[in-house]
């Protein structure tokens, strides 16, 4: 185990977080903080309850899974893009890391942004509405699964992009309307027949539904159901890296 | 045996005599005798210099094996190349572009994966044991590839982190120090000049106290001082026990600095040898005799493939082996002041790397064009 390398990419990565705090820290907090003003506190006073829980306070796992499947994926595509770009990939390539060590490298520093990043909307959120959390350590499990699965994907996103359009395409034309799709603003139970079973295909409804589950013991799907979807993504991820370092495939011709 | 078009030590009279045959007309007899011998040498009755026997008495770092390389498209990069680097050496890998020179360091590096064949460095076989064998390279690539917001020291500690060794900040300063970078540890290398970059990849390949050290044209683009900066530092190394490798187009440089040279064209070494033994054997030396009168041709007794009159007719040029005990030199003179020819100055200068390196690429292609027409 080379753990200086793995270290040493960590490391980097963080720093490259806190060299553009402006852009990956208070960009997205600000943005989400927007999400509790508007739905939350203008348009949720003025909604009923959902499930037992106040609008205001059903949109908070929402919102952060929202962001959190966004900053992974951008935090982990940038992560191995960026030096693809600059050619400075060279050097992860010739140096003695496995490419395990290199993907927990890349991806723990970009799941690592990601879950602060979760946790510190969630106190900022604390300004604009009163929420509880049941299930802490569920909460907590969720975060991290579904930042570690994210930047995975991501990862992948990051290797097989050749161009910014390419890096930019998945997040902006899949993920997020999938994100707002998913019930992070509704409950599903809240759309005709037809439309739920629909939304069921829709893999992000099962990481809002588990994260939701961890605040208010409640939720859209089975919170078992939840996890095992999460842990699929996961393992598709895995493979997915795998498969990247096995063949090679645009990082060595 | 080698691989086909390579050319061994055996072989190098042979390319000798035919880049300097047509101009220095040296007698058919030694011609005839070193074909023989070379013919022996193929049949294994005499043993090639760079015979596997021989090279694996010699204390090898880097060991290629029938190397290939064929790309995607189809074209293939590398034809079975067969490499051995001795420890502690400077050995310059020369090629037109597209040769397959940054092919070969690539996959060495792990850059690039090979079609088939094997790398050994200091005996670990790159793939199966790429961590031991990757842990003792340092490379500088061809490209100013730097992360342009980090700063060259945190640079700096990524490289070392990354190939696995623990900090130590005292060995990165004298690193520092010694490219003259200490003043700069702590700008963004996008603020730097473009010789401190390519300083920055140096230091960053030395950060890891490499065994062998690869260097993919590091004075493209340097200004002459700096060039001569990085020729100091290379030989410094060399003494601490690096073993380098540097591919250049600048045959100056290989000349310069080389302990052996390679030739690598279309994907196959042709040629790999002592730069002295490879100066001395293919080095031809030309005598310019400056006239006090123009001549409108050579009389009859002076013509000969190996003289040529300028076209201002003020010079001639005189074409001769140096290594030939008999130069013709002394007879030409005695010629020239037998035709009553004035001979105003002499001056005589051998053949560079460069001319033998053109001369070889020529032939090899000129040997395969005859080939597929026949």
């Amino acid at each position: 185990m080379n753990f200086y390398g793995v270290k040493a990419i960590y490391q980097a990565e963080m720093a490259r977080m806190l060299r553009t705090t402006l852009q990956s820290v208070a960009s997205p907090v600000v943005s989400t903080s927007l999400y509790f003003i508007v739905f939350g506190a203008a348009i949720g006073s003025r909604m009923t309850e959902v499930d037992g829980v106040s609008y205001g306070a059903f949109i908070i796992p929402g919102l952060i899974m929202l962001m959190l499947l966004n900053e992974s994926i951008s935090n982990a595509s940038f992560g191995i893009y960026m030096p693809k770009f600059t050619g400075t990939i060279y050097e992860v390539l010739s140096a003695p890391v496995s490419p395990l060590e290199i993907v927990v490298g890349y991806v723990g520093a970009a799941a690592t942004k990601s879950v602060l990043l979760g946790l510190l909307v969630l106190i900022t959120a604390r300004l604009f509405v009163s929420y509880e959390i049941q299930h802490p350590v569920w909460m907590l499990g969720f975060l991290i699964l579904t930042a570690v699965t994210f930047s995975l994907f991501g990862f992948v996103i990051g290797v097989w992009a050749d161009g910014f359009e390419k890096l930019q395409i998945i997040p902006l034309m899949i993920v997020t309307p999938l994100a707002f799709l998913g019930g992070s603003f509704y409950s599903i139970t809240m759309l005709p027949p037809f439309w739920q079973t629909v939304t069921l295909f829709n893999p992000v409804v099962y990481l809002i539904s588990g994260f939701r589950w961890s605040f208010y013991g409640a939720a859209d799907v089975h919170i078992g159901v939840s996890l095992g979807m999460t842990l699929v993504f996961l393992s598709i991820c895995l493979a997915l890296v795998w498969w990247i370092f096995r063949t090679g495939y645009k990082l060595k011709p | 045996m080698a691989a086909r078009g390579r050319v061994d030590i055996g072989e190098i009279p042979i390319y000798g005599v035919v880049l300097t045959l047509h101009c220095a007309g040296l007698n058919q007899l030694m011609v005839r005798r070193m074909l023989c011998l070379n013919r022996l040498r193929r049949s294994g009755l005499v043993a090639a210099a760079t015979s596997p026997a021989c090279e694996g008495s010699v204390d090898n770092i880097i060991q290629v094996n029938q190397l290939t390389k064929s790309y995607d498209s189809g074209f293939q990069a590398l034809k079975g190349v067969n490499l051995s680097i001795r420890r502690g050496e400077i050995f310059a890998l020369l090629g037109p572009n597209g040769a397959g020179k940054t092919t070969l360091i690539s996959i060495v590096c792990g850059l690039v994966n090979a079609s088939s064949g094997t790398v050994l460095v200091d005996g670990h076989d790159n793939v199966r044991d790429y961590r031991k064998a990757r842990s003792k390279i340092g490379l500088v690539p061809q490209e100013l590839t730097n992360n342009m917001f980090d700063s060259v020291w945190s640079t700096l500690k990524l490289s070392r982190g990354l190939f696995g060794k623990p900090p130590n900040d005292g060995l990165l300063e004298q690193i520092l120090r010694e490219l003259s970078l200490w003043d700069k540890r702590n700008d963004r290398i996008m603020n730097l000049s473009g010789g401190m970059k390519r300083r920055v990849l140096i230091a960053k390949a030395l950060s890891h106290e490499p065994d062998v050290l690869f260097l993919d044209e590091p004075t493209a683009g340097v200004d002459v001082e700096l060039r001569r900066d990085m020729w100091d530092m290379v030989r410094r190394l060399q003494q601490r026990g690096v073993t380098i490798i540097l591919t250049t187009h600048y045959i100056e440089e290989a000349e310069e600095m080389a302990d052996r040279i390679g030739v690598i064209s279309e994907g196959e070494i042709i040629l790999i040898e002592e730069k002295d033994k490879l100066m001395q054997q293919l080095g031809t030396k030309q005598l310019a005799i400056q006239l006090h009168s123009a001549l409108e041709q050579l009389p009859e007794s002076l013509r000969a493939d190996a003289l040529k009159l300028t076209p201002d007719g003020y010079s001639l040029i005189y074409t001769f082996d140096a290594q030939s005990e008999q130069t013709g030199i002394a007879e030409l003179l005695k010629k020239l002041d037998l035709a009553g020819i004035e001979v105003k100055d002499l001056h005589s200068s051998q053949s560079s790397l460069e001319d033998i390196f053109v001369g070889l690429v020529h032939k090899r292609r000129d040997e395969q064009r005859l080939g597929e027409s026949q």
